[in-house]
């Protein structure tokens, strides 16, 4: 079955190429059944490889299965070859487990777009790359699907593209990314350079994960950083996230997909994939914590004010990644993924809940016009609430157990400061979400007559989807729960992949262990203090908003009165701290200020050298035409009729005689033979 | 009196040419049965060909057979394969266009087989006398291909230029065999080679100068290319297709087998003739290609200028510029068909000729343009595209035998090239379109070739490793 795996990436990218091809044609019900089929197949497949992984015995859970030959030049080649371990196959099990159910949701939520079919088509692909992305077993294989993310990111990004802000958008997401991504192919590059020059001519990560500790650990910690500097920029990490919000303009199950669920986590896949490098490099794993750390606080902060449903979750989505970063960094890779795993399902279900709301209110989306829809999208809405919970990391909810695996493991290893602020964007969160709960589904519905009128919960197609994923953010967290015999099962499958780094690192991740079965009670302790955290964020945010609680609140804990007190504050949170506009000020525009005096200084200095060059150019012609005439005139003359008798033969040559045809070839002959024969 | 065994009398490997020539002669038959849907003659030719590419691709044997006239080895199949793609497509394309022009008349299918027969001898001959039959029997079915249109007097004139001219280079061609005859004492390639030794006979080289004129012409060489490009515009569009591919391979396979078998101890000689030929054509190719308005007439100049540069693979002579010549055309087959076909499609009496008759074609047809615009960049040679790794091969493979001038003119030519094929590109993506000229559907038959032809185009350039270790191989027989 494991050598079946080429057949996962390839289910989608045939779907992509007939809805690509033929997809106009074709009828939308056909369309969105290639699309939903060849990512059920997949799903199939996928969890039946996870079956049969799981069956075999630990140490051999880590399988090579080469599909062809790409480039060989040299001693140097590439194989487009997939890897089978623990890690790759959580990932193709969230990618397509996830993807299927947004598949779905995007056939009822898309039915009205007239290009159905190309959505299709990117979606798919999209999901080829993704995967190519996370099943590669050398770092160009997955450097074509982390370039692939981007390009389809891009596209869907910018499908209504007949709107202005959305391939505004699309062009920022690919400039930003590409400021990532060159410092990721640096990193390539350096690896690469350095691996040839200890003999080694290959990428695939069992040579370089076994080879790396020859390496000087200086080169190794510039590839991770440079490596990271790529993660920044798909991730969306402090100072790259800015096109994540920005994003939000493509259609929202796009948003579930890629902007929370699957691609911008492919930063935080690659770190942990390359935990041998990382583990070799602390100060760079200082670096990832503690950028991404600064993150999750500062996206948080923004989100609290922000009023566009998506914006929301967007700039949580920025938020969260920033916590898997922080466990990355830290070490705690199986934290990491086992937050990105439940964070698929939360943010995924958020994000399509949002979308159920959006197509409810007619396309609005600013959540000051919205409210009591709790009454008209029943489902949505309870399916909505379970989210948040988890997101606020509520016990027993998938959220909870991961994120506060985090918090204990920054804790654990003495990080103090990074669980303090940990905490403090867990309370964030949790009244953030719970601000965009009540002010969309509690109280008076602030719409006009005109939207009220249509509000209608959406079809059976997008709730089954919304009901799955809340179940799973409710139980996803089970695999993650350490108090169960012999521990998290979850560590326990994916330890083997995620600690073949240093012997060092692993000693540390031992002795955490150690240290958190001698203080199980100061984790418990630590858990009631993070829900404390969760629960009096959605208290407060109650007291605000959630009108039976408003009652109760002191007079000057209201929206209006905060914002008024302060004002500053709130204004510039509301303004995101103006990074655009600095970004604008000091990278965008002096860039187009040099555009700009490079254009006058052609036109100026350039054109008026030229033009002067070419005024002495005539004096000089005039000079010498002077010359000419009276002296080099003969001369010329007999050039003249030389070149004139040359370019008349050269004209006469395809005139169309047969006979000068045949004369040009007899010539041809005769030039050829007496080069030959006297030469 | 040589005993009958030692002939090697083997029907297998003259199996593909046999069971081509029954194909050709059913159809013909079948050509009496059928009145009216002349079409399906294509489809059976179609088919047969398709099933012949398994049987030609197996019909290997590693000893010369009937006396050493015949070697089907590698070399010889990989050619196979290339002549009953090019001949299958041009089929494909060709039943559109014959009802475009009206033409009914069903034994053109049966003479384009014939012709494809005659490619298949050229490729595998081992001898100079069944060369020549094989050239001789592509030749006079291309005489009457290009003339088909009789109603057209372009393509009656395009017809006799090709013969009376194609009669003058086989009589060149034959008078340099006689020489070669003189002087080594056999017709056979083996058999030459042993002979002469490394003797140094004018008579040869007389010889030498002489065949390599006549495949010159055939390869469309400078300066034996002046019937091209009044020939592929007179010819009904898909026949110039085969033309251009069929024909200019077949004529590079026995080109290379004659020079490399035959005269491997003259190299010093017709590598500095094919230097200049080389150079010659490229040069002359390219730079007159830029004038030209009309848009077959361009291409023809194109197909003159890549016979330069294959010309410069065969010179190298070793197994990579030789490997080279294999791979280029193969990727020509594909990416030169597709341009062709394109043009076939839209090409009528009075519009699709000129260059201008493209203005604007990519927002009436996207799909249509995008597609000519990846075959004419690939026959510009820009990377992902199968014409970037032919080039690539090939001059890297010259820079590696030390001819660096030559590969730099190559370099320089194909840049300049580059010049005509996106003058095209332009008109079809900047300019507004034109009122007339309307395109029309493509059929379903179309849409395969250029399906399949778009690509092969791109998976050559993608993914040519296994391509280019086929053709090395291929040629390995012939270096030693």
């Amino acid at each position: 079955m494991i050598q079946l795996v080429w057949l996962i990436p390839l289910l989608p990218l045939i779907g992509a190429i007939i809805n690509g091809v033929a997809g106009s044609r074709m009828g939308k019900k056909a369309v969105g059944l290639v699309a939903c089929l060849s990512m059920a197949a997949a799903f199939l497949i996928s969890v039946s490889i996870f079956f049969s992984l799981i069956a075999l015995p630990e140490e051999a859970r880590s399988i090579e299965v080469g599909v062809f030959n790409w480039i060989t030049s040299g001693s140097f080649q590439i194989d487009i070859s997939f890897l089978v371990d623990p890690l790759s196959t959580l990932m193709i099990l969230v990618v397509t487990g996830v993807g299927f159910l947004i598949h779905v949701y995007s056939a009822g939520y898309m039915h009205h777009d007239k290009s159905y079919w190309r959505y299709f088509s990117y979606l798919n692909l999209f999901v080829f790359f993704m995967l190519m992305l996370v099943l590669g077993s050398n770092y160009l294989v997955m450097f074509l699907g982390w370039e692939g993310v981007g390009l389809c990111s891009y596209l869907l990004i910018g499908f209504w593209y007949e709107k202005k802000s959305a391939s505004d958008a699309g062009k920022k997401a690919f400039v930003v990314n590409r400021i990532g991504d060159f410092g990721f192919i640096l990193g390539l590059f350096l690896l690469f350079w350095t691996l040839s020059s200890h003999g080694i001519h290959s990428l695939s990560y069992k040579t370089v994960f076994a080879s790396v500790h020859e390496l000087d650990p200086k080169v190794v910690t510039a590839i991770a950083a440079l490596l990271f500097v790529g993660a920044i920029g798909k991730s969306a990490q402090f100072p790259l996230y800015v096109w994540l919000p920005d994003a939000m303009e493509g259609p929202t199950p796009v948003s579930a997909l890629i902007h929370a669920a699957t691609m911008v986590t492919a930063g935080v896949y690659m770190v942990a994939r390359n935990n041998a490098l990382y583990s070799m490099a602390p100060e760079v794993g200082q670096v990832v914590a503690s950028i991404g750390i600064f993150t999750a606080l500062f996206a948080a902060s923004i989100g609290l004010v922000q009023d566009d449903i998506k914006k929301v979750l967007a700039y949580s989505t920025v938020s969260q990644l920033g916590y898997m970063f922080a466990a990355v960094g830290l070490g705690a890779y199986v934290a990491g993924v086992f937050h990105l795993m439940t964070h698929a399902f939360f943010k995924g279900l958020l994000f399509l809940g949002s979308g159920s709301v959006i197509h409810a209110m007619s396309g609005e989306q600013d959540m000051k016009k919205m409210g009591g829809l709790h009454r008209h999208l029943k489902t949505t809405s309870i399916t909505f609430t379970i989210g948040a919970l988890a997101i606020a990391g509520i016990p027993p909810l998938s959220g909870f157990w991961s994120k506060d695996e985090i918090l204990w493991e920054a804790f654990s290893k003495g990080h103090l400061v990074i669980w303090a602020v940990g905490l403090l964007t867990a309370f964030m969160t949790a009244f953030y979400m719970f601000r965009q709960v009540f002010l969309t589904f509690s109280g008076e519905c602030r719409a006009d007559e005109h939207t009220k009128h249509h509000i209608h919960e959406s079809p059976a197609i997008m709730t089954v989807p919304l009901m799955i994923l809340a179940f799973l953010a409710i139980v996803g967290g089970v695999v993650g729960i350490p108090f169960f015999e012999g521990g998290s099962k979850l560590h326990h499958f994916l330890s083997p992949v995620l600690s073949h780094g240093s012997h060092a690192a692993a000693a540390v991740e031992g002795a955490g262990e150690a240290v958190a079965e001698a203080h199980s009670s100061l984790e418990f302790i630590l858990m009631g203090v993070s829900v404390g955290a969760g629960v009096l964020g959605i208290f407060l945010a109650g007291l605000m908003y959630f009108p039976p609680l408003k009652s109760f609140a002191p007079s000057f804990w209201t929206a209006e009165n905060m914002a008024g007190t302060f004002s500053p504050l709130h204004k510039l949170l509301y303004n995101k701290y103006y990074v655009d506009e600095i970004y604008d000020a000091v990278i965008v525009n002096p860039i187009k200020r040099l555009c700009g005096w490079c254009l006058s200084f052609d036109l100026g200095v350039i054109d008026g050298i030229v033009n002067s060059a070419a005024w002495i150019t005539r004096f000089i012609s005039w000079v010498s035409h002077k010359f000419d005439i009276y002296v080099v005139d003969g001369l010329v003359n007999s050039m003249a009729t030389l070149v004139n008798f040359n370019s008349s033969i050269w004209r006469r040559m395809q005139t169309g005689y047969l006979q000068n045809y045949a004369f040009i070839f007899v010539l041809g002959v005769l030039i050829v033979l007496v080069r030959v024969l006297l030469g | 009196m040589i005993p009958l065994s030692s002939l090697n009398i083997s029907f297998a490997s003259i199996m593909p040419e046999m069971l081509l020539t029954g194909l050709a002669l059913l159809v013909l038959v079948l050509d009496l049965f059928i009145r009216e849907e002349k079409s399906v003659l294509g489809y059976v030719s179609v088919i047969g060909l398709i099933a012949l590419i398994p049987v030609s691709a197996r019909t290997i044997e590693a000893k010369a057979s009937f006396g050493g006239m015949v070697m089907a080895d590698e070399f010889a199949a990989y050619f196979n394969v290339i002549f009953i793609i090019a001949a299958i497509f041009t089929i494909l394309i060709s039943m559109d266009y014959l009802k475009k022009m009206n033409v009914r008349r069903g034994e053109y299918y049966h003479i384009i087989l014939f012709s494809t027969v005659g490619m298949m001898v050229m490729a595998s001959a081992n001898d100079l006398v069944t060369l020549y039959v094989g050239l001789e029997l592509m030749a006079m079915s291309f005489y009457i291909l290009v003339a088909y249109r009789i109603a057209s007097a372009r393509s009656v004139e395009g017809g006799l230029k090709y013969f009376v001219l194609g009669a003058l280079s086989s009589g060149i061609l034959l008078y340099g065999i006689s020489f070669t005859y003189g002087a080594s004492g056999s017709t056979n390639l083996s058999e030459i080679a042993r002979q002469l030794g490394g003797f140094q006979n004018p008579f040869l080289i007389l010889g030498i100068v002489l065949i390599t004129v006549g495949f010159g012409f055939k390869v469309a060489a400078f300066p034996f290319h002046v019937w091209t490009p009044d020939v592929y515009e007179g010819a009904p569009t898909p026949v110039t297709a085969l033309l251009s591919i069929g024909s200019k391979a077949a004529s590079f396979a026995a080109f290379m087998r004659v020079f490399m078998v035959a005269f491997p101890a003259f190299h010093a000689q017709w590598g500095e003739i094919l230097w200049m030929l080389s150079a010659a054509t490229m040069i002359f190719g390219s730079v007159v290609a830029i004038a030209q308005k009309n848009i077959v007439r361009m291409l023809a100049y194109s197909s003159i200028a890549h016979a330069g540069i294959i010309m410069m693979g065969l010179l190298v002579y070793n197994d990579l510029g030789a490997g080279g010549v294999l791979y280029y055309l193969l990727v020509y087959a594909f990416m030169n068909m597709g341009a062709f076909a394109i043009v076939a499609l839209f090409r009528n009496d009075r519009i699709g000729e000129s260059i201008s008759d493209y203005s604007g074609l990519a927002s009436r047809r996207p799909v249509l343009s995008f597609l000519m615009a990846l075959f004419l960049l690939s026959l510009a040679g820009i990377p992902p595209t199968g014409g970037f790794a032919a080039k690539f091969f090939v001059f890297s493979a010259a820079i590696d035998a030390r001819y660096y001038w030559l590969a730099a003119i190559g370099v320089v030519t194909t840049a300049i090239s580059l010049f005509f094929y996106a003058k095209v590109i332009f008109y079809m993506y900047m300019r507004e379109p034109d009122g007339e000229a309307v395109m029309p559907e493509s059929g379903v038959l179309y849409n395969v070739v250029l399906l399949v032809t778009a690509f092969g185009t791109v998976f050559l350039g993608i993914y040519p490793t296994p391509f280019i270790d086929m053709a090395i191989k291929a040629v390995k027989p012939l270096l030693m």
